[in-house]
């Protein structure tokens, strides 16, 4: 097992990163944010072209077979460019859990790109309460289901919208899908609505084991959220003269930015491990860490931005919203120390001796 | 040199010498047989080999006679590195064996009273005399000098250029006439550290390190190598200070509080990122030299060693204290001391080796590249500053 990165998944970096600069960069992400937040074409070409969609699924089903490691690396890239694609919702949570479920038929539409699938659980549920805000219900014997899921992520985009309940995951048709104003605008949620949609089930899903999985992989994304933050950051403090000297040259920023990337530089080998190792304690180590970083980070950004960083004109606030909703996805820092606490046996004072 | 030869070679030296038999015996062979620190030089405890494959040496000779990387953590961490870089062929025969035998300890001779976090500045004033060099100052916080046969040395050879500029770098023999050892006793109640008075001490010039004025470069080698040592030590999950602070908390559940628990838990996350962290660079450095994210390390391990010892006598409610009597101590016995012990040498972890506000302008100016602040003494002969 390694930290660090292969030649492969720098050669996957660099393809990624040359794209979304190319055709999306933060200023063009914050021009469509407010009318037609994802960028399909981009995606189209992402998942297609350069193949991230298949990143996971098997090989027999005309994936690449990829490993966690290699789709981390996509999403540091893509948390870089608060890029607006369904990476995340279709190719990871929804690939994983279809890859678990055995439904080899529906991946292999996915595979290419030519299919978007987004599984219909809040962003807002965590491994360890799956089913938060989310009512669903089996009816006519499996063939149809009822129910609503609040902030849900991707689904408005997706081709394809699947629904985990009672251990099942079914594929649904007719369902409502509402967009609401979302805190975060490069990941907007939608609610989703059943009212007896027409339901077929695919296979079995531990919720909670998906939701785990993404939870580690998304600790990839808010690194890359806090390493744009302070790579634009550090630029900024050298141009931005004051009482003519750049301000980056005052101790005051300089011993703030130092901290700061020790916790990014500690992100990034958290984030990997989780990658690499795949095992609860390191998705719950890389989230409660990584969530708090890239929060902090977005924070500091704006803050040592001064002015301008309150402006809608600057991309600062697309990835503060993205680090805050972010913080709460899969489950926040707290909930997923709370759960370390029985993970590697730091037990709590249980009826509380005080 | 692969895995499997390595272990070949292992097998070979183990069949030689038993490691039942005389310690030193046991060591010196290991050290001509290349197997001390394999990415040295082979003649000088090396094989010229990748720096992680120590490991697989330590892995297969763990059962056999140790080093005290307490008392020998200077000569090894700093001096080795230093010498091997800047000493001369036979400055290398004539040091490196012994130090890592650990027959000959080493200590440290930087600091000053004048000259701490701004060590370019120091004033121990070395002067030519034929083929010797005659030393005269006083060096502070000096490490086991008390035990040390050799020292680092860092010296003001020309007062008349700006300070980074007039430095040269020595091997000092701490038994020579001249050199004065006194305990420097500290707020734990020991003397780990000395002050180091030099009088007219004569060195050969054989004993210097590098060129003439060349001795703030060849210190910055030690510097770097030192802040690894301190904080790049591997350590497993939930080991190290937070495994001592763990234990108390698992056996006695009636200490525990949700105030702590919230504390304690974002502290063992800490030092698990932190650990990672660890992990991740020695991967990198396996094969090349420490560069200032090593700096990273050592400020990590200051913050939480502090926090952790401190959350330490906090939990335990022990008002007492286990020894305040004054001795020299052998080497620091952390784990071995109690709770209030820890504590208060943890203090010194943010001090020693650079503080952490000079770690913090490090990261900022060499790792991130920000400006430095503007600096009044640059371009000023030694001689002439304000002091």
């Amino acid at each position: 097992m390694t930290l660090l990165y292969s030649e492969v998944e720098e050669e996957l970096r660099a393809a990624v990163r040359d794209l979304l600069a190319d055709r999306c960069p933060p200023s063009a992400v914050l021009k469509r944010a407010e009318s037609q937040a994802y960028d399909l074409d981009l995606w189209k070409t992402l998942a297609g072209e350069i193949g991230v969609a298949g990143l996971l699924i098997p090989e027999e089903h005309g994936g690449a077979g990829a490993s966690a490691s290699e789709v981390a690396v996509v999403l540091e890239e893509l948390g870089r460019g608060v890029a607006p694609v369904p990476f995340f919702t279709s190719s990871v949570l929804a690939t994983h859990a279809l890859v678990r479920a055995g439904a080899g038929e529906l991946l292999g539409r996915l595979a290419d790109g030519s299919a978007t699938a987004a599984l219909v659980v809040s962003f807002a549920a965590s491994p360890y309460q799956p089913f938060r805000g989310a009512s669903v219900r089996v009816e006519d014997g499996g063939a149809r289901l009822s129910g609503t899921v609040t902030g849900v992520a991707g689904a408005e985009v997706a081709d394809l919208l699947l629904v985990p309940v009672d251990g099942g995951l079914y594929l649904v048709e007719g369902a409502e899908v509402r967009v609401v104003p979302s805190f975060d605008l490069t990941r907007p949620v939608a609610t989703v609505t059943l009212d007896g949609a027409a339901a077929t089930r695919v296979g079995d899903v531990d919720l909670r084991e998906v939701l785990l999985f993404g939870a580690g992989l998304l600790a990839s994304e808010q690194y890359g959220v806090a390493q744009w933050c302070l790579d634009t950051t550090l630029a900024y403090v050298k141009e931005r003269h004051q009482f003519a000297r750049p301000i980056g040259s005052f101790q005051a920023i300089k011993h703030r930015l130092a901290d700061l990337w020790l916790d990014v530089v500690r992100a990034r080998a958290a984030a990997r491990n989780a990658a690499a190792e795949g095992s609860e304690v390191s998705a719950a180590v890389a989230q409660a860490w990584n969530s708090g970083v890239a929060v902090r980070m977005a924070e500091e950004a704006l803050q040592l931005h001064g002015g301008i960083g309150m402006t809608w004109e600057h991309p600062i606030h697309l990835y503060l919203k993205r680090a805050k909703a972010g913080e709460i996805a899969l489950g926040t820092p707290g909930d997923h120390r709370e759960a370390l606490a029985s993970l590697v046996d730091v037990p709590g004072p249980e009826g509380g001796q005080q | 040199m692969d895995e499997t030869q390595l272990k070949e070679r292992i097998a070979a030296f183990l069949s030689q010498n038993d490691p039942a038999g005389d310690r030193l015996e046991f060591l010196r062979a290991r050290f001509d047989a290349g197997l001390a620190w394999v990415w040295f030089p082979e003649g000088l405890g090396g094989l010229g080999i990748s720096r992680d494959m120590q490991q697989i040496v330590e892995r297969e000779l763990a059962h056999t006679p140790q080093l005290d990387g307490g008392v020998q953590g200077i000569g090894l961490g700093m001096a080795a590195p230093t010498i091997l870089a800047f000493g001369t062929q036979e400055q290398k025969r004539r040091f490196l064996r012994p130090l890592w035998t650990g027959e000959e300890i080493w200590c440290q001779l930087f600091s000053e009273p004048g000259a701490g976090s701004d060590l370019a500045t120091l004033g121990t004033r070395a002067v030519r005399d034929g083929g010797e060099w005659i030393v005269d100052g006083q060096k502070v916080w000096t490490s086991g000098a008390h035990h040390a046969s050799w020292g680092i040395l860092v010296t003001r050879t020309d007062p008349e250029v700006p300070k980074h500029r007039g430095m040269t770098y020595f091997v000092c023999d701490m038994r020579a006439p001249g050199v004065d050892v006194r305990p420097l006793r500290q707020i734990t109640g020991e003397a780990e550290f000395n002050e180091v008075f030099l009088t007219g001490v004569r060195l050969s010039d054989g004993l210097r390190l590098g060129e003439v004025g060349d001795g703030w470069r060849v210190a910055q080698t030690t510097l770097m190598n030192e802040r690894v040592a301190i904080g790049g030590a591997p350590v497993r999950r939930g080991g190290g200070m937070v495994g001592t602070v763990l234990s108390t908390w698992r056996e006695h559940p009636e200490l525990r509080t949700h105030d702590l628990h919230q504390r304690l838990l974002s502290l063992w996350l800490e030092a698990e990122v932190t650990r990672l962290s660890g992990a991740r660079l020695r991967e990198q450095l396996a094969a090349g030299q420490p560069g200032p994210e090593g700096s990273g390390m050592k400020l990590s391990f200051a913050k939480l060693n502090q926090a952790l010892s401190g959350l330490d006598v906090e939990l335990r409610r022990d008002l007492g204290y286990d020894d305040w009597a004054f001795r020299r101590s052998e080497t620091v016995d952390f784990y071995g001391r109690g709770p209030g012990y820890r504590y208060l040498r943890a203090k010194g972890n943010s001090i020693e080796g650079g503080t952490s506000e000079i770690l913090r302008n490090i990261i900022s100016e060499r790792v991130l590249g920000l400006p430095s602040e503007p600096r009044i003494d640059k371009d000023v002969p030694w001689k002439d500053l304000p002091r």
